[in-house]
């Protein structure tokens, strides 16, 4: 049980690159934080980082009230789930488990109770004498897991330990790694690239870009109110639509204080398909280029007339121009045929030109 | 899983291995057979006649106290070059995989020797240790050890194991830093996290990983000093001071064509094929099943 604090953290190589450019990050005891982000923006290092896996070249790294940059990843009181697992393929089951343990020096006893306890729990009690290559991929993350919980640490850190799994069990095994952190209540730190397992695990979330912290707070808050166009567009599948208000009709519509803004973003599920021109929303027409049905909701792909409307730099998939409504159920227009789409007002998301600011309107 | 090539013509895949058979018949199984025939035949001094003995050659082999101080000194060589080029191998391996700057060119430095010829390996090493021309028997003589390998049989196997064994430090190097490699390192990681100190770590981590690799190597090493070493044998020693350096190939060297012993010299090939046989067959059964994790 521990806090964990980031104070200024900084990562330079020798080279002179720098990986980590100043990150502060509060995580209350028992907290779940999720640092997402896309790959290369420096999460798992800053993860490794609080391990001790990497050096810290600056700031202070704090659990439980300790500075552990000097201290070796042993002594720091945590455990690691790794993205391939790094299970100690020579050892069975319940010695991958009880390793950990007996480096500490704790009775066989001790041991035999802890690792029962984390295989009843992990449903690998009938698996203890396997190896780890007689496992299925599911079974090996749950000894991945088991490895971690039965040191009883302070702080757990996972490292997408969910990427290698299939889709169904990625899943599966992302309620189950949430049940487990509720009941045991450690404080975890989880790295992930995909938004979707960031918003559904994390009670603190921290979305990170290019060595910086982009956002840090509630998954919920973070998808109504993005602080840049990158939380804006990472967070949320499919990515919100983002336009330039300069060039064409949107600005007019706009009026008022959000005038300065020159960025306007619209999640694709706050469009309607409608020829009403919301009152200080937008409307948009639209040619419909694309459909996809996935049952429950539709996704509209439309392009605009005018070119250019879609703010570059940042990992959203959709060219320039490019429109994507999401409607509930099947029906939807034919493909060529000419829409109408609006938003109203309080769906808008409003940003500077250079997309580092949020303009509250 | 099994590719099956298909072929046009039926003669086609026998044209296209047999150089390789050719190669293989004509410079191995011919000389083998030859050898086989040799050891049943017995020559007179003057190579005038030549009579069927049957096993007589390989009885009389056997009789030979030589032959067995032979066979012992060559088992304890082997073991002594396998196991201290291997043990100096894996602690250079084990240095050299670490994040280093530079590490890529002495990794390679450290490869290099494996490129060097036995005979000039002997070379080196005379020109180190010779009594009268060596650099360090000189600093050794200051020190008062009173050396001499050239009449000190004791130290002359020494000389021989100490060369060998050095010449093999590299192939074994290159197979350990491979094998390091092909262990992610997050395996390596994780027993940090576990609490395992570096020593505990090598011996609970990392040489049990290595285990396949180090039986691999074992037995080539032991097949290289049976019969590669004869090159560093006869530049340094030539088997003596007495017959200390005398292994079992210098044996079949120095009794064929030095003492005119052709039909033992040939038993005694004969006895060598069937060790290294036997070997193989060990390599090929053990390393398959028992040592893989």
């Amino acid at each position: 049980m521990a806090n964990v604090t980031l104070r200024n953290v900084r990562k330079t190589y020798t080279g002179g690159f720098e990986a980590i450019k100043g990150v502060n990050v509060d995580v209350a005891d028992g907290q779940f934080c999720v640092l997402v982000g896309p790959s290369g923006c420096g999460k798992s290092t800053l993860l490794r980082m609080v391990a001790g896996l990497e050096t810290v070249t600056g700031g202070e790294i704090d659990i439980g009230g300790r500075v552990v940059n000097q201290i070796e990843p042993a002594d720091r009181d945590i455990a690691m789930v790794f993205q391939n697992y790094a299970l100690y393929p020579h050892m069975s089951v319940y010695n991958n488990m009880a390793y950990g343990l007996r480096n500490r020096g704790m009775a066989e006893a001790e041991i035999k109770t802890r690792v029962a306890e984390a295989a009843r729990v992990l449903e690998l009690s009938a698996m203890l004498e396997r190896k780890p290559r007689q496992l299925s991929g599911g079974q090996r993350q749950r000894v991945a897991m088991g490895r971690a919980i039965v040191r009883q640490p302070k702080v757990f850190l996972f490292d997408e330990p969910l990427s290698n799994l299939d889709a169904k069990l990625r899943i599966a095994m992302r309620v189950e790694i949430r049940k487990l952190q509720r009941r045991l209540n450690t404080t975890s730190i989880y790295v992930t690239h995909d938004q979707l397992e960031a918003m559904t695990l994390a009670d603190v979330l921290v979305v990170m870009n290019g060595g910086q912290v982009e956002q840090v707070g509630n998954p919920l808050a973070i998808y109504e109110k993005p602080a840049t166009t990158f939380v804006a567009s990472f967070i949320g599948a499919p990515p919100m639509n983002l336009m330039s208000t300069r060039p064409d009709e949107i600005k007019s519509q706009l009026g008022g204080s959000a005038t300065e803004a020159d960025i306007v973003g619209i999640r694709p599920e706050d469009f309607v398909i409608t020829d009403q021109a919301p009152a200080g929303g937008v409307a948009l027409p639209l040619t419909v280029e694309a459909i996809e049905r996935v049952g429950a909701e539709t996704f509209v792909y439309g392009s605009r007339e005018q070119e250019d409307q879609r703010v570059a730099a940042t990992p959203g998939e959709l060219p320039p121009g490019e429109i994507i409504v999401r409607i509930p159920g099947t029906d939807a227009p034919a493909i060529g045929q000419k829409i109408r789409v609006a938003a109203v007002r309080p769906k808008l998301h409003l940003f500077s030109a250079d997309g580092r600011t949020r303009i509250e309107a | 899983m099994q590719k099956q090539a298909i072929f046009q013509s039926k003669l086609l895949p026998y044209a296209l291995v047999a150089p390789q058979l050719a190669i293989v018949l004509i410079f191995f199984y011919w000389p083998a057979l030859q050898a086989v025939i040799q050891s049943f035949l017995l020559q007179d001094a003057f190579g005038l006649s030549t009579s069927f003995v049957w096993f007589e050659n390989y009885i009389e082999l056997f009789r030979e106290p030589a032959y067995f101080e032979a066979v012992v000194r060559t088992f304890f060589f082997s073991f002594a070059i396998a196991i201290s080029s291997l043990s100096f191998a894996l602690l250079l391996a084990v240095m050299a995989d670490k994040p280093l700057r530079g590490s890529m060119l002495y990794r390679t430095l450290l490869i290099w020797p494996y490129a060097v010829a036995p005979p000039v390996v002997g070379v080196l090493w005379i020109f180190m240790l010779h009594p009268s021309l060596g650099v360090i028997s000189r600093y050794l003589r200051a020190a008062g050890v009173d050396w001499n390998p050239l009449l000190d049989g004791n130290q002359a196997a020494g000389l021989i194991i100490l060369s060998a064994a050095w010449k093999q430090i590299s192939y074994n190097f290159l197979f350990f830093l491979a094998g390091l490699q092909a262990i992610p390192k997050s395996v390596f990681e994780a027993a940090a996290i576990d609490g395992a100190r570096p020593m505990r770590r090598f011996w609970t981590v990392t040489f049990p990983l290595l285990s396949p690799t180090i039986f691999f190597l074992l037995v080539i090493n032991i097949v290289y000093a049976f019969f590669d070493t004869f090159g560093i044998i006869d530049t340094m020693t030539r088997g003596g001071p007495g017959t200390s350096t005398v292994t079992l190939v210098y044996k079949v060297y120095s009794d064929g064509l030095l003492g005119g012993n052709l039909g033992s010299s040939a038993a005694q090939s004969v006895v060598l094929m069937i060790m290294v046989i036997v070997l193989t067959g060990i390599q090929f059964r053990f390393v398959e099943r028992k040592v893989t994790y």
